[in-house]
């Protein structure tokens, strides 16, 4: 297949999306990351039944928790997709990163330099 | 179990803002399971102030520990040493806890993270209901093991009231009347003459109204 998709993108293998917990995504954006998306499988035909049903709600969750506290909630986002979808994995990769370069770099990490300068 | 629920981060934040170093506690008991003060409400609490405080350009370390229990003396021993190190302490226990730690650490402020609402149950995950109100001199034998006090918004003794209307209560549609629910369980029970018998009037001597109480249980005591 040889799809392009952008090299800042970071993957982390987890064995099924429920394994990922609201926690997780916060410490990506605390500690400096710019976004984070969960690519799960889709819906109705997760091998646990709901791990990406769970993974759905804690994104919500976490979305909130951002929104609370003053940082764009888009940073976080959930994706579907069957492990067959090699194309539909590019795309949403390309999808999330022309999302979060809308929204400019993480404003942690300016608040973080300007405070070491202070 | 008690039943809290986790303040607005607002709140919580108005509380702490002046400070520099926060110790954030939860508690392993009640407020785990209400997902309210456990480690992972800790966590997630604990990640959202520093980056809230980050983000409006204050420097703020926000540490976290979460004890066994905050109601019991040998756990609260457990941050003696810790607690000196922090301006203040926020504890997501109930309020027993958040209580039994400022008695402890006299000369420490400390904050409560949660709201505590009630004694209840789980009845489905992220669903908690109010089951009992502590009246110290329990009436379920004579009830069909359904409590009028927690559950009938006039605590009525002998019920129902008027307002009772295909099974609700009239404070609310949603809300069970809980003299239908017992008569319902007398029935199921076969124990419908007891729904007849007059129930006295109730000892609230027991109850809230007086005053704080105590319960000693001498021969435990060493």
């Amino acid at each position: 297949m040889r799809l392009n998709y952008p090299a800042n993108l970071k993957i982390i293998r987890v064995p099924c999306t429920g394994k990922v917990d609201v926690i997780h995504l916060l410490k990506a954006i605390e500690r400096g990351a710019d976004g984070a998306c969960v690519i799960g499988c889709m819906e109705g035909e997760c091998l646990y039944n709901r791990g990406n049903f769970r993974a759905r709600k804690r994104v919500m969750q976490a979305r909130k928790v951002l929104r609370s506290v003053g940082i764009e909630e888009e940073r976080l986002q959930m994706y579907n997709l069957s492990s067959s979808e090699g194309p539909k994995f590019a795309l949403y990769a390309n999808d999330m990163t022309e999302k979060i370069k809308a929204l400019g770099p993480n404003p942690l990490k300016a608040a973080k330099a300007k405070l070491k300068a202070a | 179990m008690i039943v809290a629920e986790q303040k607005k981060l607002e709140e919580i934040v108005g509380q702490i803002q002046d400070f520099n170093k926060i110790l954030l506690v939860g508690c392993n008991e009640c407020v785990t399971v209400c997902e309210a003060g456990g480690k992972k409400e800790v966590g997630i609490l604990a990640s959202a102030l520093r980056m809230y405080f980050l983000n409006h350009g204050k420097e703020m370390t926000i540490d976290e520990v979460t004890l066994e229990r905050q109601c019991d003396h040998e756990y609260l021993e457990e941050i003696r040493d810790m607690q000196d190190k922090y301006d203040a302490v926020l504890s997501l226990a109930c309020g027993v806890g958040v209580q039994f730690m400022a008695e402890k650490y006299h000369d420490k402020p400390v904050y409560p993270g949660v709201n505590t609402c009630f004694l209840g149950a789980t009845e489905e995950r992220g669903l908690w209901t109010e089951r009992c109100q502590a009246c110290g001199s329990c009436i379920l034998a004579y009830t069909g093991g359904i409590c009028p006090v927690s559950r009938c918004a006039k605590r009525l003794m002998n019920g129902p009231c008027g307002g009772s209307t295909n099974g609700k209560c009239e404070i609310s549609k949603e809300t069970d009347c809980a003299w239908q629910l017992i008569v319902n369980r007398l029935k199921a029970l076969g124990r419908m003459d007891d729904y007849e018998k007059l129930m006295p009037l109730k000892d609230w001597s027991t109850d809230r109204a007086g005053g704080p109480r105590k319960v000693v249980k001498e021969d435990v005591q060493l």
